[in-house]
């Protein structure tokens, strides 16, 4: 945590991508690919995206992938021979350009990853990657970071932490020995500060919506009000792209994947509001209808994480929202709730 | 408006539909389904050229039809794939009440779907200029080129099924993608899933989309899904002259047969 | 490259082209020998997904048989089946998967010497154009 500030500028980017590539460091950052903005392996800086206020799947990819392998196997007369997958596996990278929002949502991953087993897929790629982290001069009216304990100067969870103070250069903090020892291996592309910045008046005041605590008190009560959360997700279709591109949404399903010789198990992403996500063999379903799965998620993110892990499982980064094909805003169901 | 909200207050009131499926306006200006039971929420009911979701999704949803008997405000798409849910035997002419409308604001009420069926044929039912702009666009690559579009497309995919959940015609309530004895489509969104999926969906739309475009546009990465339905919709067309959700006639045209359907391609 | 040996799948029904290639065998005419033959009731049950899975699976070259129209087993299954491959060619077509890599035909039980030459030709043309790269340089891709 050096507490000398630094300067970098867009233009040295490309260097500090060079140097990187150089130690095998990959660096993972906002990109438009086709119609969509998301986190993906940069060779070149002038690929990378900071005009927007978020990318379209967060940067939860880059520690928790959509689809990993966790072993593989290969038949060997009637035995099976198993292979773990060695840390060398696992990438060198430096997340550049999350928002605080996903970036302090690492820290509701690492609650889950690591509160029973511990995720050794998870915990060696965030152990592998630095996280350099982008605040927010703008928002818009799907944010409400605010509202859940978070900020666009949030810096939980970030190695390094970089404030735009012009078009041109970001001001930049370190915050860990992490974030240290990247600014000592790219000391070329960092130039000092000279001055301090007060950073929370560079970036972006987002309006609190609501009350989070008063909400999480009243929500045991809401459980059974049925009708509400029939109400509320009458026009939700049972997909996934509220739980996929939410950066703290941890679900995850084993998939084994064989051919004639060996095969690979993947871990990929799951739903609750999938209709099969609870679907038992025996054919009975404790969610069988999409009321029940929609309060299952709200109750998830913002009463029984709070119970078990401390911590509301939500950033307010507003994904959900915007990429919900009916609509479906978060952030004003959360509020009639409230009302309710 | 006056129109459609009166309209839609006088069945409620009556008693002979339970819930009116239209569209209103969301608090960031986004349009949105809306499911109004009470008369006097019909004021919220709009309709403008940013209502273009597919109603017809909820009309097989058992959480509406619980209310009871519906009516749904149709787009030119969501008529057709009522007409097409019709002709797939999942619901019944007489089952719901269906309120179309057209560009400038045309309002029909329709007593049955024998007249939806008689309206569409005045309507132009041809893609819209940038979607046959893209499917030109990709016919004029060559294999290597059309191959890479779809593999840097698919590459984003990541299984989250908002296409198969946004398109009326994805009704089965066992899905091959749910079925895992045999695993036929993976989980996981590796590359080669992701095209085995999309070819699948794609092919078990042949001859029933709509081509409402629901699917590209509730995909979160953007991916042109739509065009790949639409392209087998126009080719069923150009082939054996049927657009899906255009007749009560019950003939789906992969299970029917001419017996002079080309076969040049065959040796 | 002389090394190369083709991977062909066949896809076939059992009452025109199974029994067509039986007669090719007892009629001693020599063909090929690396096409795999999987034999359906009918062409009306061949899924479009199996060309898909079989060049995924490793394979460089397709062939989907049956019976001519008129004459099939089941009266019409294989005018279902020539729909079905009139929407899913032109489909491969867009998606840019390389169509000449799949070869459909009648042949009849009649035909051995057809079920021959149908195959010594797709492996000729199967040999030309070289293993199917494409499939195979996706396995494993997107898998972090």
């Amino acid at each position: 945590m050096s507490s000398e500030t630094k300067i970098l500028k867009k233009s040295s980017v490309q260097k500090l991508i060079e140097i990187l590539a150089s130690a095998n460091i990959r660096l993972m950052a906002p990109q438009k690919k086709g119609a969509a903005l998301i986190f993906a392996e940069t060779k070149s800086a002038s690929e990378i995206s900071y005009d927007h206020i978020q990318t379209d799947l967060s940067a939860k990819s880059v520690l928790f992938p959509q689809t990993e392998e966790i072993l593989s196997y290969s038949y060997a007369g009637r035995d099976v021979n198993m292979k773990e997958r060695e840390a060398e596996s696992f990438p060198e990278l430096v997340l550049f350009g999350a928002r605080p929002c996903e970036s302090s949502a690492i820290g509701l991953l690492n609650a889950v990853f690591t509160w029973d087993t511990q995720d050794v897929f998870f915990k060696t790629r965030l152990a592998k990657t630095t996280v350099i982290t982008i605040g927010c001069k703008k928002f818009d009216e799907y944010c409400f970071c605010t509202s859940v304990g978070c900020s666009p100067a949030d810096k939980r969870f970030s190695d390094i932490f970089m404030t735009p103070v012009s078009d041109e250069e970001f001001y930049v903090e370190s915050l860990t020995k992490k974030g240290d020892d990247l600014i000592k291996r790219a000391a070329a592309v960092f130039t000092m500060a000279n001055k301090t910045i007060d950073v929370e008046k560079e970036l972006a005041k987002v309006p609190v919506l609501f009350d989070i605590d008063a909400l999480n008190k009243k929500l045991p009560d809401l459980f059974n009000r049925v009708e509400i959360w029939k109400e509320q997700s009458l026009r939700c279709l049972g997909c996934g792209a509220c739980a996929y591109a939410c950066p703290a949404c941890a679900c995850f399903d084993i998939q084994d994947e064989s051919g004639k010789e060996g095969g690979k198990r993947l871990r990929c992403w799951d739903s609750c509001g999938f209709s099969t996500f609870t679907l038992h063999t025996s054919g009975h379903n404790p969610r069988h209808i999409q009321a029940e799965r929609w309060r299952q998620r709200v109750m998830h993110k913002f009463s029984y994480f709070k119970d078990r892990l401390k911590s509301i499982a939500c950033v307010g980064c507003g994904r959900c929202s915007r990429n919900c094909p009916v609509d479906m805003n978060l952030s004003e169901h959360l509020k009639s709730l409230m009302e309710a | 408006m006056e129109k459609l909200i009166n309209i839609a207050r006088g069945l409620l009131e009556s008693g002979k539909v339970k819930t009116i499926i239209g569209y209103v306006e969301g608090p960031t200006g986004r349009i949105r389904a809306a499911f109004i039971r009470k008369p006097e929420e019909c004021s919220k009911l709009l309709i403008n050229q940013n209502c273009i979701q597919n109603l017809a999704v909820y009309l097989l949803k058992p959480e509406i039809r619980e209310f009871g008997r519906p009516a749904v405000i149709a787009n030119i798409a969501t008529q057709r794939s009522v007409l097409q849910l019709a002709q797939e035997c999942q619901i019944a002419d007489g089952e719901i009440d269906v309120i179309g409308f057209y560009a400038g604001n045309t309002i029909v009420e329709f007593k049955n779907f024998t007249e939806i069926e008689q309206r569409l044929k005045e309507v132009k039912l041809e893609l819209t200029s940038d979607d046959a702009k893209l499917i030109e666009k990709i016919n004029a690559m060559d294999t290597k080129q059309k191959w890479q579009f779809w593999v840097d497309e698919f590459s984003r995919c990541i299984k989250c099924y908002a296409c198969r959940s946004s398109c009326p015609m994805c009704y089965c309530s066992r899905c091959l993608c749910d079925c895992n004895q045999p695993q036929i489509l993976s989980a996981p969104s590796h590359l080669l899933g992701n095209l085995e999926w999309h070819i699948t969906r794609a092919m078990h739309l042949a001859g029933r989309c709509v081509a409402c475009g629901d699917c590209g546009r509730a995909c979160p990465v953007g991916i042109p899904l739509h065009i790949l339905t639409m392209k087998i919709a126009e080719d069923v067309l150009k082939n054996f002259g049927k657009r899906a959700g255009t007749t009560l006639v019950k003939e789906y045209a992969l299970s029917s047969f001419k017996n002079d359907d080309r076969e040049d391609f065959i040796k | 490259m002389s090394d190369f040996e083709p991977k062909i799948i066949a896809f076939v029904c059992n009452w025109c082209t199974y029994t067509g290639a039986d007669l090719t065998g007892t009629s001693r005419i020599k063909y090929a020998s690396n096409v795999r033959i999987l034999r359906f009731p009918c062409t009306g049950r061949i899924d479009f997904m199996y060309i898909v899975k079989a060049f995924a699976q490793g394979a460089d070259g397709v062939i989907v048989s049956g019976c001519h129209p008129g004459d099939c087993h089941y009266t019409s299954g294989n005018f279902h089946a020539r729909r079905r491959w009139i929407v899913f060619k032109s489909f491969m077509d867009f998606l840019g998967i390389e169509t000449e890599r799949v070869h459909f035909a009648w042949v009849s039980a009649a035909e051995g010497a057809k079920w021959a030459e149908t195959v010594n030709s797709v492996n000729q043309k199967i040999r030309e154009l070289g293993p199917y790269k494409s499939f195979k340089n996706l396995v494993n891709v997107g898998v972090s």
